[in-house]
């Protein structure tokens, strides 16, 4: 059975029996954030249901919930037709639900078959042969063959993945939650993946499949939930759909929260633009998503990143990305979460090597320097990760000079009256609402954000490399940081945003980089560029295309 | 009920948390002193106070103090950095090894140049020591606290090897050196046992402290320390500093093993491997890492040391109740010190920070620094 003999129309009228597993106004908050906004979802038995939304719209938060790793605030959730309340990953299990999580959780140095025997294994006798047996029979149920004897740590990552769902299939397992199963896998393996899926659903198993790439969303699922800020946005069945609707759907293009809405308006209402983006990716280079973009070249070059990469398996993090920004401009990366962002800002930083590729900042050739000598060369950092920016423990006039500090000194000795007249000015040119002497652990996240940007920007970069500058800040917050990354801007400096905010990009970039698989798979003029169309650039599709194209 | 960590401390807790301490110990160490048949406030007297109203009992703890402040130097130089360095005996035996070496090889040096010479001799001692463990870490991201634990017993059967073997007392036959030549003594002070190692050991907490405290080094160091990541990158060269720190702290105890041969015994005996470097680590310890209070825990352990002396003559308290002392003590206040950073809710925490995100949910957070 596949998605189009169950995917039509039929499926989805109202009086269709009781789910497998209903979730019902599921709803849980983070402070004033609310991850998820009264979702009711459902899945039936033997059915594929594909969770999409852009980085933080809640899809881990429910998928959390649904395996008892968190709790909803409000709402229930209903296993055929039953009330359950799930505490623990041990009681979804025992209700039939089973998850695989991005991050496997093996005992590198145990064979399968022992690492199977680790979960669920109760007090007595460890019957070695009996488990061995249950592998066995577990991978003719997913149809791949599963070596029951293999050393966890020789294993690929696809064959690790297999694994994972073994044992999630070891208990009465009824429902199968995929957390993004193909972001770690080879096409190969991706096909693998999708195969054994189609068997377990014909044998009557749910799926609960989330991922970022849409052709395999188009492919493999039977029903399409997007959620979008928390909200259940759409609800509807896979078939019929193709991947530039559903991008549209994502990042909103029609923006009616809480009524699910078809792919006819979808496409009605910003047809136009979706035709263009998909007109630009179906030509299958990436290099043709490239619109012109004016640059004045008569402008000193701030950074140049020539040919970057990072090995990773089972491929490249970072995959062969050139750029270049100019001094005076703002460069936007666009991405998906984890497709190259942070460990492209970690090289440039130097806390990670590369394995190939040069960095120069303003004429100096960045390669082999540790940070001290990038710092000096001109690079500013504002990493993703701010605690991690700071030495948790001390002072915030201690971390404003922890760069500099032989700048301070009196003789040999650490000046603290210049320490605490530096830090002072810095405090009232940044408008920070700390003393100098406060323990930096106290501070606000906008506060500490107006720390890093003063430490970074006094020292008056030629580029600053900033990443996700305004996740978890207020508007007010927000609104400085854009306010201090400008005057960087007007005072010559050269910017790399990488955010995953779109707006914020088209509103403060001048142009954007899209970034997915850890390559650079187009560049837009922020002054032309839309959300939808940075959306389907983002989601992989070009990338996907291009491949299918060679 | 749960422990959040607190994100301000008001000034008056860390000494209130370790007054809370030593009460603790007091009523935890009462029931083993009653016991061994003897009133727990006499013997605390006798422990505490005893030794130090005659000018014999206080220049006794000095002398027992001044190789506690070598090794609780070194122990908190390196633990500073976030370089556990267990391996303090060792050096310190290290130390006292390389001295005697000296010692036997030019015997006849006047004292201007025996005592700089033994001292050198002992850093280097110390240094070597220290060496294996540091270049294991640095190159190899070897745990240092098991390889410089493990090489203390190394030193022991090196130095009864020495002992029994080449330098064994050709007179008597025991397991001692010969004493060395007359310009290896350091001058006593005042007259008292009381040597000039005490002098060097002063020297060294001032130095010390001075860096620690009001040069960019110190810094560096403490930033390392509680954070390596965040260190290195802000520019700090992780690697480099715990490097040199691991070197600096291993010369600091093999100086403190040189000034014990140079200073007490003119010879070189087993009983050097008396645990003056296990002892640095709960100095270090109680002394916060600062070279302030690593002299004063040196005097209070030293103090408390003579003190059971006495205790165990006049109230026939077994000595070994000194130890019990001082370990509860490090127990207690070490401790006190962990939960004073936190402070005890009732019902649920605040609201997780949103921009932590949907993982936030951890209310016992690790220890910070």
């Amino acid at each position: 059975m596949t998605a189009a003999d169950r995917g039509g129309p039929g499926a989805s009228v109202p009086a269709r029996p009781t789910p497998l597993v209903e979730l019902r106004g599921i709803t849980k908050r983070f402070g004033a954030l609310v991850a998820n906004d009264a979702i009711d979802l459902s899945v039936d038995a033997g059915e594929v249901l594909a969770l999409l939304g852009e980085n933080g719209a809640g899809k881990s938060t429910l998928t959390r919930i649904l395996y008892g790793l968190s709790r909803a605030d409000a709402g229930e959730i209903r296993i055929a037709g039953q009330p359950v309340t799930m505490t623990s990953p041990a009681d979804a299990l025992a209700a039939g639900i089973g998850m695989v999580t991005q991050e496997f959780s093996l005992v590198g140095t145990m064979t399968v078959t022992e690492n199977l025997m680790l979960t669920g294994s109760s007090l007595g006798r460890v019957d070695r042969k009996a488990a061995r047996a249950r592998v066995l029979e577990a991978s003719q149920r997913l149809g791949v063959p599963v070596d029951p004897d293999a050393v966890v740590e020789r294993l690929s990552v696809g064959e690790r993945q297999r694994v994972e769902i073994v044992k999630a299939l070891l208990g009465d397992c009824r429902l199968l939650v995929l957390d993004e199963p193909t972001a770690v896998l080879v096409p190969a393996d991706v096909d693998l993946l999708f195969a054994s899926i189609r068997r377990l659903t014909a044998q009557g198993l749910a799926v609960v499949f989330i991922s970022h790439k849409l052709h395999e969303v188009v492919e493999i699922a039977d029903r399409i939930g997007i959620l979008r800020r928390g909200r259940l946005v759409a609800d509807l069945p896979a078939q019929g759909l193709d991947p530039v609707a559903i991008a549209a759907l994502m990042v909103g293009a029609t923006d009616q929260p809480g009524t699910p809405a078809s792919a006819g308006d979808a496409l009605g209402v910003h047809g136009e633009t979706l035709a263009t983006a998909v007109g630009l990716d179906g030509s299958a280079a990436p290099q043709a998503a490239s619109a012109e973009v004016a640059v004045d070249p008569a402008r000193p070059v701030a950074l140049q990143v020539q040919g970057l990469t990072l090995a990773g398996d089972p491929r490249p993090r970072v995959d062969d990305v050139d750029l270049t920004v100019r001094a005076g401009e703002i460069v936007g990366v666009a991405g998906v979460s984890g497709n190259g962002q942070t460990e492209l800002v970690a090289l440039l930083c130097g806390t990670t090597a590369a394995t190939a590729g040069t960095v120069c900042v303003g004429g100096t050739e960045l390669t082999g320097l540790d940070p001290a000598a990038r710092l000096r060369a001109g690079l500013g950092r504002l990493t993703e990760d701010r605690r991690g920016s700071v030495v948790l423990g001390m002072s915030v006039e201690q971390n404003l000079v922890l760069e500099d500090l032989d700048r301070f000194r009196t003789g040999p000795f650490l000046s603290r009256r210049k320490v605490r007249a530096h830090a002072a000015s810095l405090i009232e040119r940044f408008d920070i609402r700390a003393a100098p002497g406060d323990p930096i652990r106290s501070l606000s996240g906008g506060n500490m954000q107006k720390v890093l940007l003063a430490r970074a920007i006094e020292r008056d970069p030629t580029v600053l490399v900033a990443s996700q500058p305004t996740r978890g800040l207020d508007v007010g917050a927000c609104e400085y940081v854009y306010s201090q990354l400008r005057a960087l801007r007007a005072a010559g400096s050269g910017v790399l945003l990488i955010s995953e905010d779109l707006d914020e990009l088209i509103g403060i970039a001048d142009r954007i980089l899209v970034l997915s698989g850890g390559r650079v798979v187009g560049e837009v003029a922020a002054a032309g560029a839309t959300r939808e169309a940075l959306g389907v650039l983002m989601t992989g599709h070009a990338a996907a295309a291009g491949e299918r194209a060679a | 009920m749960r422990f959040v960590l607190r994100a301000r401390e008001p000034r008056w807790l860390a000494p209130a948390a370790v007054a809370v301490a030593v009460l603790v110990t007091l009523a935890l160490t009462a029931g083993p002193i009653r016991l061994a048949g003897a009133a727990p406030v006499a013997a605390f007297e006798r422990y505490v106070f005893t030794p130090l109203t005659t000018p014999n009992g206080i220049a006794e703890v000095l002398l027992s103090a001044t190789p506690l402040l070598f090794t609780g130097l070194a122990v908190a130089i390196a633990f500073r950095v976030g370089y556990y360095n267990i391996g303090a005996e060792g050096q310190f035996l290290a130390g006292a090894i390389a001295t005697t070496a000296m010692a036997f090889t030019a015997p006849d040096l006047p004292a201007v140049l025996a005592l700089p010479l033994g001292v050198l001799a002992g850093a280097l001692g110390g240094v070597v020591w220290a060496f294996l463990p540091a270049l294991l870490r640095r190159r190899f991201g070897i745990d240092e606290v098991v390889t410089t634990l493990l090489l203390n017993p190394v030193a022991v059967l090196l130095l009864q090897g020495l002992l029994t073997g080449p330098w064994r007392n050709p007179v008597t036959g025991f397991p001692d050196s010969t004493s060395y030549g007359s310009g290896y003594e350091l001058p006593a002070l005042l007259g008292s046992r009381v040597h000039a190692g005490l002098l060097v050991g002063l020297v060294l907490v001032a130095v010390t402290g001075v860096v620690l405290w009001a040069t960019p080094v110190g810094v560096r160091l403490r930033a390392v320390g509680q954070s390596p990541a965040a260190a290195g990158f802000s520019g700090i060269r992780v690697g480099v500093l715990q490097w040199r720190s691991a070197l600096v702290s291993g010369a600091v105890a093999g100086v403190g093993g040189a000034v014990q041969v140079l200073g007490v015994q003119h010879q070189l005996t087993t009983s050097i491997a008396a645990g003056y470097g296990y002892t640095g680590v709960v100095v270090a310890t109680l002394g916060g890492l600062s070279a302030v209070g690593v002299l004063a825990v040196a005097v209070l352990l030293g103090d408390v040391q003579v003190g059971a002396q006495s205790a165990s003559i006049s109230l026939q308290l077994p000595s070994q109740m000194g130890g019990v002392l001082s370990s509860v003590l490090l127990l207690t206040v070490v401790s006190a010190v962990a939960v004073r950073r936190y402070r005890l809710v009732r019902r649920r925490p605040r609201q997780p920070d949103p921009s932590e995100g949907p993982r936030a949910e951890r209310p016992l957070q690790k220890v910070g620094g």
